[in-house]
């Protein structure tokens, strides 16, 4: 086909906003381009984003951003090529859909490669978008960050400063239409308040953080998240370096939720098929300590990451990963799926500028009955984990070695004692999940893929003085 | 394949000019277009075979206006007159009250550059960057049979930038990087185990006359299967000893973070108010260098359109200066470092560092090792973060040795360590003359991804606290 017979509809987005139906219509355009034998897959997002951030009682920045952006998979004869472009120009869509066309060329065939049928899974009807969010005046959230920084900055006479207090909001639309009969598109909205905070007592720094998320404003809270940077900050002032040993700890939920997303990362087909899964040949078998069930369920609107498709635009649903202890099942996207001759489980992942990967989407645990307080009443002489650093280099998620920096409170008798710094936490990612022993009912659903429950480990090594 | 050459201004300077003008005209006091077109491609080999290649384009324009301490920012990926029109207006929108008398803009010479690649990657036939992945999976597979899985990924991107302020800045650069990595799973009756090798410069397709890719293969394939062997890492203080190149990410997390005058100015850096006191051993001497030809992070000028300069950070041993971007600089009056950097046009700019090193010294790195009793050998280093507040760093280990008696014994696990940056800085006792740049780094700050590099010789901390689980 000649490439100039195409014709594209130019779009100029500066001056108004673009709507949905023309994410579905542009690709469309890219997919009726389908040659004989050849199957196209376009997914095209766009999203718009404020962000106001204060600082000592004025803006510090503000940035309005417009991103938009199509991705092109083409699939033929068991090859698949991909491109992508951040603008949405006539002669971009063709150089894109030409290049995908060609890197096709040069990959190794494959059977199981291909671009999904539809299977007939209807999308949950997700409440996710709240359109009045769009209407809200820049003097409204600019005002919000205002609030949020004299809050925190307020709130107790150690703190010395505020590094940031950001009030940002997003709406974002994505479609994904096949010659395949995949035709979907999804639209949500999302605000957030982020606050980092500075104490100091006697020549001593110390950092918290805090912050609110919902789907429109209503649902922030700026008290709370200002009294979270300050309680989080202040009360590691006077932290020292814990003695090195084996403790029951106790990791509060934003750093479970972050252990829990290591831990999905690990359940996703693709790795087991590449022999990268430390969970691979283990369906079936007891993973866990039996408390515990492990769900990815992309439908709850609870939360923040909920969407009704997936990443190749087949409905998402709910996954048992880990039942009673037991590993159920992988999550699966549409190649891994044929590959193990079972259905995909709605797990494509991925942004425009890549093809669809597979992992979890919207992970938690079942909570327990017990409150924090009460969970903590029952340690003698343990650590409460409030923070956790260096998760990209000190976790491998191939052989589950786990050992992170972490910060906290010490808990002695059933009580938060001193605030203590500077030390790891370790262990292997199995060994961790056997020794759960306490599951808070406290869930949380976080900016990231997954919720944060208290979660009490019965033995981590503690490396410090 | 691209046959155009490219050399065209991204946006001429007459449209710069009238949309500098229109900013100062609502308000502005100073204001800013950067310009920025990127183009790449990456290929991977995963499990045996070639899963894809990926070509990619963005191109867009982000424009800030400041009035006062505040900074509007604005983005657009429409590059016409009308598009960076509509983004000057959005980003003036909090310059209302601004009342700026001068608003006329002269564009001084363009400081041009232009890249000095041999071999553009663009005009490179894809099948021979496929042919590269090829032969380092074949290699890394056919060294030991524990070998599961390979995966082999090639990259390159070429990035043009045209930056223009109020102050009448007009500069371009044309930057272009070539990357090429190999990461192994071995298996074995301890589990499974990785190694990962990657090279990464600031150069075209004439990177692979200079490296040899059955090399870092070779090296990927070793350092997994190694690690079948390896025993729990140690757990609490003790002495570490850094192997050449990858100590750089030590330094990067420990005090460079630390010395951007964004958080320094913001009292959010142990390093702040220290400047002229010893914070090291005389031994000690850091530079930040931009220039450092071909590395991963140089460039020609930084995303604010200065040039890229040879910063000395740490003096013999006396912290001599913080890395500024021009925003900062200017507030204080003085020049920019060349540090202001940003991910893409989509982004505000920062301080960041370009590639951080620490001089060599006169030790040999046999000298160290023997005459350490117990400790650990770090051979490479996986990545780290650092709380620039309290000063709290981590970093990771994924090839190490215990010292036992002056010599490396058994490989360990991998794991964080963990110290203090000021302490840590203080606690360096030996340097040695064998100096090597590390591996290709993301630096990551404030959600901003930029290329860095960095460079160490052989070194020892006395003491920090090493993450394991072994008693």
């Amino acid at each position: 086909m000649a490439l100039q017979r195409y014709e594209w509809a130019d779009l100029l987005l500066a001056e108004r906003l673009l709507e949905m139906s023309e994410l579905l219509e542009i690709c469309e355009q890219i997919v009726s381009k389908a040659a004989d034998n050849e199957q196209i897959e376009a997914v095209a997002i766009y999203s718009r984003e404020t962000e106001a951030r204060a600082y000592e009682g004025e803006i510090e920045s503000l940035t309005a951003a417009e991103s938009h952006g199509v991705g092109i998979r083409v699939v033929k004869d068991g090859r698949q090529g991909f491109a992508h472009a951040g603008t949405f120009t006539s002669e971009d869509l063709v150089e894109t859909l030409s290049e995908a066309r060609d890197n096709l060329k040069f990959a190794t065939p494959d059977e199981f490669c291909g671009i999904t049928d539809s299977d007939g899974i209807k999308p949950a009807a997700l409440h996710v978008y709240n359109e009045e969010l769009g209407k809200v005046s820049t003097e409204e959230k600019v005002a919000m960050a205002l609030e949020l920084e004299r809050c925190t900055r307020e709130k107790d006479s150690r703190i010395i400063g505020v590094e940031s207090a950001d009030y940002s909001d997003s709406i974002s639309e994505s479609a994904v239409v096949t010659n395949t009969g995949i035709y979907a598109s999804s639209k949500e909205t999302g605000c957030s308040l982020t606050t980092y905070s500075l104490a100091e007592e006697n020549g001593e720094t110390q950092t918290g953080f805090g912050y609110s998320i919902g789907r429109q404003l209503d649902d922030l809270n700026i008290e709370k998240a200002a009294t979270d940077a300050v309680d989080r900050a202040t009360r590691m002032l006077g932290a020292t370096k814990p003695p090195s040993g084996r403790f029951t700890v106790v990791l509060d939920p934003w750093v479970s939720a972050q252990f829990l997303g290591i831990v999905g990362g690990t359940l996703n087909a693709e790795s087991v098929q590449k022999g990268r899964s430390l969970f691979a040949g283990r369906q079936g078998e007891e993973v866990a300590h039996s408390s515990i069930n492990l769900v990815d369920d992309p439908t709850n609107p609870e939360s923040f990451t909920a969407t009704s498709t997936d990443g190749e635009g087949l409905a998402t649903r709910r996954n048992v990963l880990i039942e009673n202890g037991r590993l159920n099942q992988f999550v699966h996207n549409s190649y891994t799926a044929r590959k193990d001759g079972t259905s995909s489980t709605g797990s494509a992942i991925r942004g425009y500028s890549s093809t669809p990967g597979v992992g979890v989407q919207a992970l938690a645990v079942t909570p327990g009955e017990l409150s924090p307080e009460d969970l903590i009443s029952q340690v003698s002489d343990g650590v409460l984990v409030q923070g956790v650093s260096g998760l990209h280099s000190g976790v491998n998620p191939v052989s589950g070695d786990f050992s992170t920096g972490a910060e906290g409170l010490r808990i002695r008798n059933g009580q938060l004692a001193e605030p203590v710094r500077e030390f790891t936490i370790a262990s292997t990612i199995q060994k961790m999940l056997s020794d759960v022993n306490g599951i808070g009912n406290d869930l949380q659903w976080l900016p990231m893929r997954a919720a944060g429950v208290t979660l009490v480990i019965g033995e981590l090594t503690v490396s410090g003085a | 394949m691209d046959t155009r050459q490219e050399s065209e201004p991204l946006l001429d300077a007459d449209l710069l000019e009238r949309s500098l003008e229109k900013a100062l005209h609502k308000g502005g006091e100073f204001a800013e277009i950067f310009v920025e077109d990127r183009k790449g491609m990456s290929a991977v080999l995963d499990d045996g075979r070639v899963e894809e290649l990926t070509s990619g384009r963005s191109r867009g324009a982000g424009i800030r206006v400041i009035v006062g301490e505040t900074t509007g920012f604005a983005h657009t990926a429409d590059l016409t007159a009308r598009g960076i029109e509509a983004a000057v207006d959005s980003a003036a929108a909090a310059a209302r009250s601004g009342n700026s008398e001068n608003t006329s803009v002269r564009l001084g010479t363009e400081n041009k550059n232009s890249s000095t690649v041999q071999m553009l990657p663009s005009m490179v036939e894809k099948s021979k960057k496929v042919a590269l992945l090829t032969q380092a999976n074949e290699i890394a597979r056919s060294q030991k049979e524990e070998i599961a899985q390979v995966s082999v990924g090639y990259g390159d991107s070429r990035r043009r930038i045209q930056v223009a302020n109020t102050d009448g800045l007009l500069a371009s650069d044309d930057q272009i990087r070539t990357s090429f990595s190999v990461s192994c799973v071995a298996a074995g009756d301890t589990g499974l185990q990785t190694g990962r090798e990657s090279v990464g410069h600031t150069m075209g397709f004439e990177l692979f006359d200079e490296i040899d890719v059955e090399e870092i293969a070779r090296k990927a394939s070793q350092r997994a299967v190694t690690k079948l062997g390896a025993v729990p890492a140690p757990s609490g203080e003790m002495t570490v000893v850094v192997g050449p190149g990858g100590g750089g990410v030590l330094f990067h997390e420990a005090c460079g973070h630390g010395l951007e005058a964004d958080l320094v100015g913001k009292s959010a850096s142990v390093f702040a108010g220290r400047r002229g006191e010893m914070v090291a051993d005389p031994m000690v001497t850091l530079i930040d260098d931009g220039t450092m030809s071909g590395e991963w992070g140089c460039y020609a000028i930084d995303d604010e359109g200065h040039p890229a300069q040879r910063n000395v950070l740490i003096d013999k041993g006396e912290l001599t200066d913080y890395m500024w971007d021009y925003l900062r600089a200017r507030k204080e009056g003085r020049p920019s470092s060349g540090n202001g950097r940003r991910q893409s046009y989509e982004h505000l700019p920062m301080v960041r560092m370009t590639n951080t090193y620490l001089e060599a010294g006169s030790s040999t790195p046999d000298e160290i090792i023997s005459s350490t009793e117990y400790g650990i050998y770090v051979a490479q280093l996986g990545g780290g973060q650092v709380n620039t507040a309290t000063g709290d760093f981590v970093f990771g280990m994924t090839e190490a040795y215990l010292i036992e008696n002056g010599e490396l014994t058994s490989p360990i696990r991998d794991g964080n360590l963990i110290g203090n940056g000021p302490q840590a800085l203080l606690d360096i006792d030996a340097i040695a003359n064998d100096f090597a740049m590390g591996s290709p780094g993301t630096c990551g700050k404030d959600g901003q991804g930029v290329p860095v590099g960095d460079g160490t010789p052989t070194l020892r901390v006395g003491r920090l606290t090493v993450g394991g689980t072994a008693a």
